[in-house]
């Protein structure tokens, strides 16, 4: 919080003078700190090992970019290229099951036979957005997250949270914070990881990193940012992994 | 049972203020400024608080007004403040409708074509419409005045109890709140789910202030002046604390033993969480313990402005709505730099005071200009005024 509040501040006066452009990846780093892990991924641990880890990304709208170029600059392309980058000899492949306007509990159904014919190590699970959008049930909502992450978990699958995306135009008229509150109970007492892409892309856009406001038709910024999260989580993935195992004896 | 009190406690005033500028701080959506609100800090937020103390000032304000005049014409005057909210709320549904229009006429961004189809209601403004004023369809950020028309609405029948029976009013109170939670009532909101504020959750709060008002808070007041309270109460706060940084910077989430986190969450704001409440508590003890009734300060001129929205509580949470799209309108149309959050934070709460001043004055004026019969007390937002 504090740090946050530091790097608002140390940052914000620059930005004041001019508009902001993430030119470099390294831009994107300021959300690092949210990106760290906090639980291990024993199952990526061992594909590591084996130098072949299979990644399956099931998600909604918010994981595809539209356009010819889309699917190979949305995050789940830019996360391949981010782990093939950083794992040298490993051999990355990533899937993906990817279909707007899904539900947490429209994805679980197909969940089953998208784990037996990719027989992931890691499942990232992006979700929220719609179930937001329907205003959902809450508990049914972290019914259909328990009930996914036992079915990944009983297959031999690791699994990361992805929460909505943070989009202020639209914040008067989706209750996000809601259902991303949601995942993060769930994710802490199943003890997986949640990657926070809200609280992540809002930091960008306090700190000026990406403009999220503009009304544009171009994809330039879009491309950036799915570019950014896909090395974020390459990053979480990769420190997850390595991370000790705890001794006492839980997952 | 004691006639209630007729001297008006200005810490309700001050702390209600506060609250709904918080309320409004965090109601702005994307707001930076929000990060020095309580909700970041610990478990609850303002809307506790809120709740809590207009639930005292109800029962200070329509409590009087029942044992004087009875129980009908109390009640008559309470459903009539109950009617005058749902007023003020679909006045509020009518500007937030305009907003989001315009957002669906000019907003378009390849990044968020997934989140722009919750535009797709305006299609059907029948359907949206009734269902709004039939209190099933609430906008993100307006939940809290159709909670509070309902407990309001359910509130005579809850003051003759407590005023003949206050710790019997209380007991069903909780009961309902542990009824709640065993079979999982809630009422049905459109198009799914359920209501964000459950209102068998949240009118143990507004009940417990109404109790205080009636003469609870002084059989307490030994209880909360113990330093063992006291001491318990820093320590809970300390704990939420640290609880709440660990959501915010994820290395410190291994510190918290499994067990713990098992349980405490999740911890759920829809249906009141009871780790909320007792957060809640243990800010009020400590608020008690340290801010006197007879506090010199509280008539200072430092906390007028503060005080004089807590008095005019429905107006200024209203205005603060209003003021949270207009805020949010200038992110998106002018700058959304963080001086801007800045500025329009701090315009809003300029303004906020400076209605309620001219709400205050008027009220004034046209008191005196009544001759000389002696004041009515006049209640606010859920019970309030001068």
């Amino acid at each position: 919080m504090m740090k946050r509040v530091l790097l608002l501040a140390m940052l914000a006066l620059p930005a004041l003078a001019g508009p902001a452009r993430a030119e470099l990846p390294s831009d994107c780093r300021v959300a690092a700190h949210l990106a760290e892990p906090n639980f291990p991924l024993p199952h990526v641990t061992r594909a590591l090992t084996s130098k072949n880890l299979n990644v399956l990304v099931v998600g909604a709208g918010s994981s595809q970019l539209p356009g010819p170029n889309g699917p190979k600059n949305a995050y789940p392309a830019r996360l391949q290229q981010a782990l093939t980058d950083q794992l040298a000899g490993v051999e990355v492949k990533v899937t993906t099951d990817i279909k707007a306007r899904r539900t947490a509990e429209d994805m679980v159904k197909v969940l089953p036979s998208n784990l037996a014919s990719t027989k992931p190590a890691l499942l990232l699970w992006q979700t929220g957005t719609t179930d937001a959008m329907l205003s959902v049930d809450p508990d049914l909502f972290s019914q259909a997250l328990d009930k996914g992450i036992n079915i990944a978990r009983a297959a031999g699958t690791d699994v990361v949270l992805i929460n909505a995306q943070y989009s202020p135009r639209t914040e008067s008229m989706i209750a996000l914070s809601t259902y991303s509150e949601d995942m993060r109970w769930v994710a802490l007492q199943q003890e997986v990881p949640l990657f926070d892409r809200f609280s992540i892309m809002r930091l960008w856009s306090d700190l000026g990193t990406f403009d999220l406001y503009s009304a544009t038709k171009k994809l330039d910024i879009a491309e950036r940012v799915h570019d950014c999260i896909g090395r974020l989580l390459a990053d979480l993935v990769i420190a997850a992994a390595k991370q000790e195992p705890p001794t006492n004896g839980s997952r | 049972m004691a006639p209630v009190s007729t001297e008006r406690d200005l810490r309700l005033d001050l702390f209600r203020g506060i609250a709904l500028w918080l309320i409004f701080l965090d109601h702005i959506p994307s707001n930076a400024v929000s990060w020095i609100t309580i909700r970041n800090y610990g478990f609850s937020d303002a809307t506790e608080i809120f709740v809590f103390i207009s639930g005292y000032t109800a029962a200070f304000v329509y409590g009087r007004a029942m044992q004087l005049s009875g129980f009908i014409v109390a009640s008559a005057r309470v459903l009539k403040r109950a009617w005058q909210i749902y007023i003020a709320h679909v006045f509020l549904l009518a500007i937030y409708l305009a907003e989001i229009a315009y957002v669906a006429n000019s907003f378009d961004n390849p990044l968020y074509s997934e989140e722009m189809g919750v535009l797709d209601f305006l299609k059907s403004p029948d359907v949206t419409i009734f269902q709004a004023l039939l209190l099933k369809f609430k906008p993100v950020n307006m939940d809290v005045l159709p909670l509070y028309i309902l407990l309001l609405a359910w509130f005579p029948p809850m003051l003759w109890l407590l005023l003949r029976a206050p710790s019997i009013a209380l007991i069903a109170s909780a009961t309902l709140y542990v009824l709640m939670w065993f079979f999982g009532w809630n009422l049905p909101a459109w198009p799914s789910g359920t209501w964000v504020f459950n209102p068998f959750a949240w009118q143990l709060l507004f009940v417990l202030g109404a109790w205080c008002a009636l003469g609870g808070a002084q059989n307490l007041s030994r209880w909360i002046h113990s330093p063992i309270v006291i001491g318990l109460a820093i320590a809970y706060l300390i704990f939420a604390f640290s609880i709440a940084m660990t959501w915010y910077f994820p290395r410190l989430a291994v510190y918290v033993p499994k067990f713990v986190g098992e349980a405490i969450y999740p911890i759920d704001k829809t249906n009141l969480d009871v780790l909320r409440i007792l957060h809640f508590l243990a800010l009020a003890v400590i608020t008690v313990a340290f801010v006197p009734p007879n506090w010199p300060a509280l008539k200072s001129w430092a906390f007028w402005p503060a005080i004089v929205c807590g008095q005019h509580s429905l107006e200024t949470f209203c205005l603060g709505v209003f003021l949270s799209f207009a805020g949010h309108f200038m992110f998106t149309e002018l700058s959304n730099r963080l001086f801007m959050h800045i500025i329009v934070s701090l315009a809003g709460i300029a303004i906020m005071v400076a209605v309620a001043a001219l709400i205050s004055w008027y009220k004034q004026a046209e008191r005196q200009g009544r001759g000389p019969r002696p004041p009515t007390a006049k209640p606010g937002f859920a019970g309030g005024d001068a």
